[in-house]
């Protein structure tokens, strides 16, 4: 009588493994992705990365696409994981977005807004026919691209260093609660259990590092019907916002760099708000890391649809925080539906028990 | 003089920041329940009755009278902001109701107290079978013998006179008399010594409404039962109350033996509210 | 370089702070037996699901003195378990590992209990996929907290009833609901019925780690663990019967009464072997010491 357990699991790991980095080495031109080049030719993969790894570091963001090969989900994951190997040492202040360095800014409010609309890089008008030539683009054509932009003639005005908040005329107008900003503890998903209710920083805070894919279907399925938000953009604005935080020994603001985020307000039908039994526009806020514009939006719209769950009783699932919140991280939801590969042969000779047991049964009767 | 099963003491209910001209400026006497000065809603502006073992006591009044929110709340669907319920079990224990932390609360629902709702997705759960939903009660009370619980749930449909045959059939395949039968079959397994009634007739045909009345006249005799029963109609209260109270605007306008109200009633409001009904 | 080449230069690879946290919630469950702590959970080097929670738990507490077991469906060398061993043995040096459960300080497992008799002071750390027992008839966990803390397990009382008004028998396979100490009614997460039956006054620290669900939960030392069941319907552990309807034995060592995988031979007969792979290697080096 032999013996023959699973064995080899250890070598079989070892294996898959090589095999998956043969194929990402398997390249023709024999050429190893720059991960510099990730983050500049791959711009819109790298900033899905960004916003759903949960940590601000670009040059971690561009190594981990390049070692799961462009999967944004297993890319996020290298990210999170990083991240559980290191302590937090300090929260920075309440940032103002007012003083972004922006890149894009519009609303779809107002044609006018002061400090006006700048379009900038965007998708939104483009015609998505392929352009054929980029097959055998040169290094020549390829430089010429930027090259050329950068001998024009500065044709820019001054660049003012801050643009106002569409959001803050309607405030003035009183047409928006006033608010106050508070420099208070912020509730780190991270580092304490998610126990619902959670504070709205908390549900906002895991929809800014949630899946893009999960955002879009449960903000879409408000917009068409399940759910009552009919929003108008009050702003949307990418650029590059300065972090400012306390020096440990100073004591004194400082800013320790600048990220790359999407901010979107929304506002939605008016309320009475029920402390002040004033008529307000009721609102909504998004905000995530890198150039992610859907998920600014979508985050915006949730934000909303969560608000008036709260205020009006859910009749939507995605104004019920628990359902919302639960299932849209990437790392928790990819993790279970994979896990579903490993062996379960002990639960399935349990089920075979049960199942024979009850046709048992049912032939007696 | 039978044994006082309620004594409901004072008891308000008021939506809002409440100001000391509330229960003053609403009441059966005013217009409204809404507080003029404060805006607060009064639903229950201060009301008292006793009710005595085996008794059935109606409640009438129109939609917005606080009639529900009183069995509401003495069944803890809701909580009052102020006033005492006692409540004195078959042991003979006296428990002061708004006084029950949640578990103790859960406890009494189950084990001392009944409710029909007006609305079965209420009182049941469509997730579970006819059988089911009555055994919960059952189950929730501690019962671990399957035979035992099955023979329960058989005799408490009996006594509801729904065949035994769909007793393993799910609650949305019955017909909305049927449901409220099985409704009160769950309230009554339990062998509760209150039993609350919430407008259980309200929407049903007339046939159907006339045959859960009989049928609710008749457990009244057969069981050891107190009886609450809520309604806008005066014809169940005639056929079910022996005492009935009037409520308008979250206060007891009037209140007495159901055939005194109603064939010799004091106020102009119940006048009105009998002449418009005859 | 901005980064050191490795992640693996901290022992046991999660932050101190993560670390004690954990061993907090840790302590709060073994005092509050069957309670499901909540506790913020880090994401680790590998899937949700392939037993993050259970590695936690297992981070939180090892230190170089200590010997590690992992086990998958009772094989110490499936991939999953050879995947745990190997990250352990890489960020926590120093550390033994061993495939005898006696041997073991530490027991981290996916769906089995070892079948070698355990003793005090070992830890027996299981990877948790659904920590609610009431997740079946419940799915909203703010009211399952509120349940749970009313000891209100009337709607899974109703499940097992209407299973054997439907079946005539409970048809819970794995995962059966438990309850502990009187109190609180556990997901003993996917064990089968036969190691649900063992927890019972088991002389071994059961600590339970849901790392996606973000649960720590315990059935300390000598506690009572009972699963549901009803005074006319007896819980009832899985039953192995050979083609003649006795009990059945395993096609390697011979052993009877112990939880086992079934294989079809190339004759499509049904045969048996143990389910816990050391305990029947043990078993055979037994047999061929003439023990």
């Amino acid at each position: 009588m032999s013996y023959v357990p699973i064995k080899g699991g250890k070598e079989a790991i070892k294996q898959a493994a090589r095999m998956l980095e043969i194929l990402r080495c398997s390249d023709e031109e024999n050429l190893p992705l720059q991960t510099k080049t990730i983050k500049s030719q791959l711009g819109a993969l790298h900033s899905v990365v960004l916003s759903e790894g949960g940590l601000y570091d670009e040059d971690l963001v561009s190594l981990a696409i390049k070692q799961s090969r462009g999967d944004s989900l297993e890319a996020a994951y290298y990210l999170r994981a990083y991240r559980s190997t290191r302590p937090r040492l300090g929260t920075t202040k309440v940032l103002e977005t007012s003083s972004m360095r922006l890149i894009r800014r519009i609303s779809s409010a107002f044609k006018d807004i002061p400090g006006g609309q700048m379009l900038g890089p965007t998708t939104d008008y483009i015609q998505r026919l392929f352009n054929f030539a980029l097959h055998d683009e040169t290094k020549q054509e390829f430089d010429d691209v930027v090259s050329s932009w950068v001998k024009q003639p500065d044709s820019s005005a001054a660049i003012p260093d801050s643009y106002p908040k569409v959001m803050d005329f309607l405030r003035d107008e009183g047409l928006l609660p006033p608010f106050q900003i508070r420099d208070n503890e912020v509730f780190d998903i991270t580092r304490e259990p998610l126990v619902h209710p959670l504070p709205r920083n908390a549900q906002l805070a895991l929809m800014a590092r949630a899946d893009t894919g999960g955002l879009l279907a449960l903000a879409y399925s408000n917009m068409r019907g399940y759910g009552d938000v009919h929003p108008t953009i009050a702003e949307l604005r990418v650029g590059y916002l300065p972090v400012i935080a306390k020096h440990p020994v100073t004591g004194e603001d400082i800013e320790i760099g600048e990220v790359l985020i999407t901010e979107c307000e929304v506002v939605a039908s008016h309320q009475i708000d029920p402390d002040s039994g004033q008529v307000y526009l009721s609102t909504g806020y998004g905000a995530c890391f890198g150039h992610n514009e859907t998920k600014a939006i979508c985050m915006a719209i949730l934000d909303r649809s969560l608000d008036n769950g709260r205020r009006h009783g859910v009749t939507h699932p995605s104004e019920d925080p628990e359902f919302l919140l639960n299932h849209i991280d990437s790392i928790d939801s990819m993790g279970f539906a994979i896990h579903y590969k490993m062996p379960h042969y002990v639960t399935f000779e349990s089920d075979l028990d049960r199942a024979r047991e009850t046709q048992k049964q049912q032939e007696k009767s | 003089m039978a044994n006082k099963v309620l004594e409901v003491n004072n008891v308000k209910k008021v939506y809002g920041s409440e100001c000391p001209d509330c229960l003053q400026s609403t009441g059966p006497e005013h217009a409204s329940n809404i507080c003029p000065s404060c805006g607060s809603i009064v639903a229950l502006g201060g009301v008292s009755f006793d009710l005595h073992a085996n008794e059935c006591l109606g409640i009438v009044g129109e939609s917005g009278s606080g009639k529900s929110t009183l069995v509401k709340s003495l069944y803890f669907d809701q909580s009052v902001t102020s006033g005492k319920a006692w409540f004195t079990d078959q042991q003979g224990e006296r428990i002061d109701l708004f006084a029950q932390h949640a578990a103790q609360q859960r406890w009494l629902r189950n084990n001392r107290l009944g409710m029909v709702y007006q609305n079965p997705h209420i009182g049941l759960n469509f997730d579970f079978t006819v059988g089911g939903n009555i055994a919960e009660r059952l189950l929730m009370g501690g019962s671990r013998n399957y035979a035992k619980i099955r023979s329960s749930v058989q005799s408490y449909l009996e006594k509801v006179e729904i065949p035994l045959a769909r007793m393993d059939d799910m609650p949305a395949d019955f017909s909305g008399g049927m449901q409220q039968r099985v409704q009160i079959a769950k309230a009554l397994v339990t062998k509760p010594s209150l039993l609350f009634l919430d407008e259980v007739t309200t929407g049903l045909d007339l046939s159907v409404q006339a045959r859960i009345l009989d049928l609710i006249l008749q457990l009244r005799y057969d069981l050891d039962v107190a009886m609450i029963v809520v309604t806008h109609d005066l014809g169940v209260v005639r056929l079910l109350a022996d005492r009935t109270i009037v409520m308008k605007n979250g206060q007891v306008v009037e209140g007495g033996l159901t055939d005194q109200v109603l064939h010799d009633p004091q106020h102009k409001y119940t006048q009105r509210l009998i002449s418009s009904e005859l | 370089m901005r980064h050191s080449l490795t992640q693996q230069d901290h022992f046991g690879f999660i932050d101190e702070y993560a670390k004690r946290e954990v061993r907090r919630a840790t302590l709060k469950a073994i005092c509050i037996p069957g309670y499901q702590v909540p506790y913020s959970s880090r994401e680790m080097p590998m899937g949700r699901g392939f037993g993050t929670g259970g590695l936690q738990l297992t981070l939180s507490m090892i230190g170089p003195t200590d010997t590690l077991k992992v086990i998958d469906q009772g094989s110490d060398e499936s991939v999953n378990a050879e995947n745990i061993k190997g990250f352990v043995q890489q960020v926590c040096s120093g550390v033994h590992v061993t495939n005898k459960a006696t041997e073991a300080s530490i027991v981290q497992t996916r769906h089995r209990i070892p079948e070698a008799p355990m003793s005090e002071g070992q830890i027996l750390v299981f990877q948790v996929p659904y920590p609610d027992s009431l997740v079946v008839v419940e799915a909203s966990e703010s009211k399952r907290r509120v349940m749970h803390s009313e000891a209100d397990y009337a709607k899974l009382w109703v499940k097992l009833y209407e299973d054997i008004v439907r079946y005539g028998e409970i048809t819970i396979s794995h995962r059966y609901p438990t309850e502990i100490h009187g109190g609180y009614v556990i997901d003993p997460s996917p064990i089968p019925r036969y190691d649900t039956a063992r927890l019972h006054q088991s002389p071994v620290i059961h600590l339970f780690g849901a790392g996606r669900e973000k649960k720590i939960y315990a059935v300390p030392p000598y506690t009572d663990a009972k699963p549901l069941a009803f005074e006319d319907h007896a819980f009832r552990v899985e039953s192995f019967l050979d083609q003649d309807g006795e009990q059945a034995s395993c096609s390697v060592c011979g052993a009877k009464g112990v939880y086992f995988d079934e294989h079809y031979t190339d004759d499509g007969v049904v045969q048996y072997k143990c389910s816990d792979t050391d305990f029947c290697l043990q078993n055979l080096t037994n047999q061929k010491n003439g023990q």
